[in-house]
């Protein structure tokens, strides 16, 4: 039952750490699915991270909070896309400067909410079925935001493989001159694509800054947005993967916290590298079968898009 | 940065242009420099180092001017870093980190007659002081705090990195915790980072499902004392008070202060009785200090750590004092005596009750 | 994202050679006239402040030196990781090259420690070298071999590096008259790059990055492989009609990208550092990406965008310390320049006209990510 009761809490802890990865790679591989490359995940999470809380700590409105974070998020998918797609700017540099931009602006957002406290998000609570044992927290004891990740990712297969708006993105990402031949408007699809992975980088952040740990620092995401955007490699760019991805990241990172907690005889760094280096290994296993990957990666990724005719 | 600054800015801008007199004080003004490794916004170890700045301008007012630099790296932008201060005028510059030691070092011999002070570094030179905490004082407090809070005596230390000061403050802790609760364990998670919100959250969570019902930290955020909070655990907070963030986890944080001795130091300066000293300064001092403890902590143990606080401050209690086994039970430091300043600066084996590794 | 009304583009027939030039003078003074407003709003002196910024850091003999200190591991990174972008290989783990290459290099130094010899710089650029293409060498054979995108283990490659710095400086490799500080031993004199300016860092490695700007030029310009590198990128297809080798293309640039990282990283750490520390590298691996592309994958456009990169990150330190200019706001600052910088270059292929257009031209040939 000890046992049981431990590996239901490796499980809840690794599904909220990998949330927010789960809401940036959904968002990028839509927009990357669109043949749109944005690595400015970080940046716009950060931004949206202070925005949310921002807003939560002058509102304590939960659901403006997050609201707050996408469109902050969307804002500077904006800014993206200016450059990107009607100014036919360079997709890689672009989107790092974003990074960059994103870093200084939020830290300047931020200055006066450094040290505030929140109360955080409210976590679901099914009378009766939260307190069941090993089931309760494992199904039904997370916040709400697990839950929209998680019919996000169904959502966005459906859309992608099942909805004729999705068939279009991804015609677009896959042959952008073919699309504009048959009259589907590129730039416009692009634009809306890259503007849900702003809005999704900006509640992945907001999660960090609201539920996760809610606090507003300088930096916060550490690093996400860039596992963020390695998940959507991982999943070669389907969305069921994104899921899966994100749960072995966290995962692993959970198990080697636990390890270290309970006195494993090696070194904190080695047993930190393992996140790292079991995502490398499971992409390898899954890399193996060439062509499957070949289908999945959109044809015209980081391509600018000229309309002719 | 709202209107009103601006204004005050622009007004404070025109006034410069308009007496050419006050530009001749203004170069009469003391320019003290300090330089951080993290953003002043982290609400950990830069933000209260910057609290210091910030105060050497209040004591101080119109004899003395400012400046920072913040996220320095602590690779080769640090020595430049200095050196803009040291070749623009600033007549003392503080380097925060340890990681800015050689550069502090090499900037200092370059400008023989400006003062250069560093943080928790050991080189010394003719115009180079270096200041530290000792923040193990605070542990070792601490650890009898906890000693009688926890139920269990599986107690959780989420620490930064294994250098000398977070591994003396894990050992001051735990053999004060031992004294009182020999059967209690200590779990040590390393971050592997100084400020990682997420990361830290996540060490604390592990730390409590295995079983630990206190958490201690050497990390600079509050996200261990909110999940503690959260989960209705004990919890020790680092750098700032941290009550705000889990008032009923927080039993007490170990405070560091620089305020007192930056103003101290810049007023030397300005005395001109500055000298190239080391100061490592502790409870005594009030370097290191407790925020306020939890109500909720008996009467008894209130009064327990506020004796404890005197008699180190006294030097009646050595946080060192024997005897002390290390992990394997060999024995370090022999009843009747105490482990010496330079052991305790260059610590780096865990005592025994600490379950977790150090590399060699 | 309609164009129809508004002053639209056009594309030229051929690239513009005036724009080539011209295009970084008109983003430079977009810049210098968008930082002002946002320095005047700010409440700062516009004017001063980008003199405290772009001026006064690089107006002494020491400044101009160490904006070339500052340069150099990004141009040497940038030189690397351009020649995989040309063929579509995504090298973007520079920076764990970059640290793997310290750690062999600052390593040779610390085995040496007591033995030294005028042979010991050589071996550890060497090592430096080697080190990199040995870290590199990994995402090139799981590409190569598993097909694994080189995006993401060379991503991941980085943390397992700096991690394994952090080890090294915690544990086996610390000084051991440190008192068990995270730092080894300084190099003795023979393992760090002479000086070439006195009384400045300037150091030989900068001479180095230098003859890496014309070994790259060389190299794309007027060699076969290079040939090879610039089919590959634009048009895959025929590249493999012409029965190019897309394999060893993976093992080529990735050994140039790792190898130049490498020697980066001990050129850091045997010259402005002269010891190993846990943070080597403010991530000049990533920036170096930033730099490759400012530089249009052209060796000396890097070097001229590696050029004023490091002047965007000096200038907002040295505002920071004359001004108190919040680091916060020479961020949005430096992403204002990277955002011009990367608009204006549609001139060199578009130009703008207003209004509806008189006839339609095919677009260029499709660029990729160039």
């Amino acid at each position: 039952m000890e046992g049981a009761t431990t590996a239901v809490a490796i499980a809840v802890a690794m599904i909220a750490a990998a949330t927010p990865l789960i809401f940036a790679a959904l968002g990028e591989l839509v927009t990357e699915k669109s043949g749109m490359l944005n690595l400015g995940v970080e940046g716009m999470m950060l931004v949206g991270a202070v925005s949310g809380f921002a807003v939560e700590a002058t509102t304590g409105s939960g659901i403006l909070a997050v609201a707050a974070g996408a469109v902050a998020g969307m804002a500077l998918a904006t800014l993206f896309s200016v450059l990107t797609l009607a100014l036919l700017a360079n997709q890689v540099a672009t989107g790092l400067a974003l990074t960059l931009f994103g870093t200084g602006l939020s830290a300047l957002i931020g200055k006066s909410f450094v040290g505030m406290p929140l109360p955080g998000l409210p976590h679901l609570a099914v009378p009766g079925l939260s307190d069941l044992p090993l089931i309760g927290p494992l199904i039904f004891g997370h916040d709400l935001l697990v839950y929209l990740a998680i019919a996000m990712t169904f959502g966005v297969h459906e859309f992608l493989y099942r909805t004729r708006p999705g068939l279009i993105l991804r015609a677009v990402g896959e042959n952008h001159d073919a699309a504009h031949a048959i009259g589907y408007p590129v730039l416009k699809i692009r634009f809306a694509a890259v503007l849900f992975g702003g809005a999704m980088s900006g509640i992945g952040g907001a999660y960090l800054s609201l539920v996760y740990t809610p606090m507003w620092a300088e930096n916060m995401t550490a690093g996400r947005g860039w596992i963020a955007l390695a998940l959507v490699v991982f999943a070669t760019w389907k969305p069921a993967r994104v899921l899966a991805g994100a749960w072995l990241f966290g995962g692993v990172s959970i198990l080697a916290l636990h390890a270290q907690g309970s006195g494993v005889a090696v070194p904190s760094q080695f047993l930190n590298m393992l996140p790292y280096l079991a995502t490398i290994l499971v992409l390898v296993l899954i890399s193996r079968d060439r062509t499957r990957i070949r289908l999945n990666a959109p044809a015209c990724l980081g391509r600018s898009f000229y309309p002719t005719v | 940065m709202d209107r009103r600054q601006f204004l005050v800015s622009t007004a404070a801008g025109a006034v410069t242009l308009a007496a050419g007199t006050a530009a001749v004080s203004a170069a009469d003004k003391l320019k003290a420099g300090f330089i951080y490794v993290g953003p002043v916004g982290d609400f950990g170890y830069s933000y209260q180092h910057d609290l210091g700045r910030k105060a050497v301008e209040k004591a101080l007012g119109d004899r003395v001017e400012t400046s920072f630099a913040e996220n320095v790296s602590e690779g080769a932008d640090a020595e430049r870093v200095i050196n803009q201060f040291a070749s623009t005028g600033y007549g003392i510059v503080f380097a925060t980190s340890f990681g800015f030691m050689n550069a502090a070092v090499k900037v200092a011999a370059r400008y023989p007659k400006i003062k250069f002070e560093h943080a928790t570094g050991y080189k010394r030179g003719p115009n180079l002081a270096t200041y530290s905490a000792r923040f193990y004082e605070g542990r070792t407090v601490v650890g009898r705090i906890v000693a009688h809070m926890t139920k269990n005596g599986k107690i959780g230390y989420i620490g930064s990195f294994p250098i000398p000061e977070v591994v003396n403050g894990i050992n001051a802790f735990t053999i004060a915790l031992r004294r009182i609760r020999p059967d209690a364990e200590v779990h040590v998670i390393w971050a592997g980072s100084w400020y990682d919100p997420g990361k830290e959250s996540a060490a604390a969570k592990a730390l409590i499902d295995q079983g630990c019902d206190v958490i201690c930290q050497h990390t600079d955020s509050p996200a261990a004392v909110q999940a503690a909070q959260e989960r209705g655990i004990w919890a020790v907070g680092q750098s700032s008070d941290m009550t705000s963030f889990g008032p009923k986890a927080h039993l007490t944080a170990i405070v560091e202060n620089w305020t007192g001795y930056y103003v101290d130091r810049v007023k030397a300066v300005l005395d001109d009785s500055w000298k190239p000293i080391d100061t490592w300064g502790g409870l005594s001092s009030g370097m290191v200090q407790l925020a306020p403890l939890n109500p909720a902590i008996p009467a008894d143990v209130q009064d327990l750590a506020k004796q404890t606080i005197a008699d180190i401050s006294s030097g009646a209690l050595h946080p060192f004092a024997g005897p002390i086994k290390d992990q394997t039970g060999k024995l370090v430091v022999a009843e009747g005596q105490h482990a010496s300043d330079p052991d305790i600066l260059s610590m780096a084996y865990f005592v025994e009750g600490v379950q977790g590794t150090l590399p060699t | 994202m309609s164009f129809d009304a508004w002053p639209r583009l056009e594309p030229r027939g051929e690239p513009s050679p005036a724009m080539v030039w011209l295009t970084p003078v008109i983003a430079v003074a977009a810049t210098v006239v968008s930082g002002m407003i946002l320095f005047t709003l700010l409440g700062f002196d516009p004017v001063a402040t980008l003199q405290a910024y772009f001026i006064t850091p690089v107006s002494t003999r020491y400044g101009l030196a160490e904006l070339a200190l500052k340069a150099t591991p990004l141009t040497l990174c940038a030189i690397g990781l351009a020649t995989g972008f040309r063929a579509n290989i995504w090298n973007i783990g520079a920076e764990g090259q970059l640290t793997i290459g310290a750690i062999c290099g600052g390593g040779v130094a610390l085995a040496a420690w007591g033995h030294e010899g005028p042979w010991l710089l050589p071996v550890m650029m060497v090592a430096g070298v080697l080190g990199g293409m040995g870290w590199a060498a990994i995402p090139a054979w799981l590409r190569v071999r598993f097909n694994a995108s080189e995006i993401l283990t060379s991503l991941m490659l980085v943390y397992v590096a700096s991690l394994l710095l952090d080890y090294l400086m915690h544990g086996p490799w610390r000084d051991p008259e440190g008192f068990n500080f995270p730092q080894s031993r300084q190099f003795g004199p023979d393992a760090l790059l002479p000086i070439i300016v006195s009384e400045t860092r300037l150091h030989l490695g900068s001479p180095l990055a230098l003859v890496a700007v014309f070994s790259g030029w060389l190299l794309l310009a007027r060699s076969f492989v290079g040939f090879q590198i610039r089919v590959i990128g634009l048009t895959p297809l025929a590249a493999g009609y012409a029965g190019f080798n897309q394999r060893r293309l993976v093992w080529i640039t990735l050994m140039i990208g790792g190898g130049l990282s490498g020697l980066a990283g001990v050129i850091e750490v045997a010259g402005p550092i002269g010891q190993l520390t846990p943070s080597i590298s403010p991530g000049y691996g990533f920036t170096a990406i930033i730099v490759a592309f400012l530089g249009r994958l052209h060796p000396v456009g890097i070097l001229a965008a590696a050029l004023l990169v490091a002047l965007s990150y000096i200038g907002g330190e040295a505002a920071q310390i004359s001004l108190r200019l919040p680091l916060a706001v020479t961020g949005v600052f430096q992403g204002m320049l990277l955002f011009f910088l990367l608009a204006s270059d549609v001139l060199i292929r578009y130009r703008v006209r207003l209004g509806a257009s008189s006839h339609r031209r095919p677009a260029p040939a499709a660029q990729g990510i160039r």
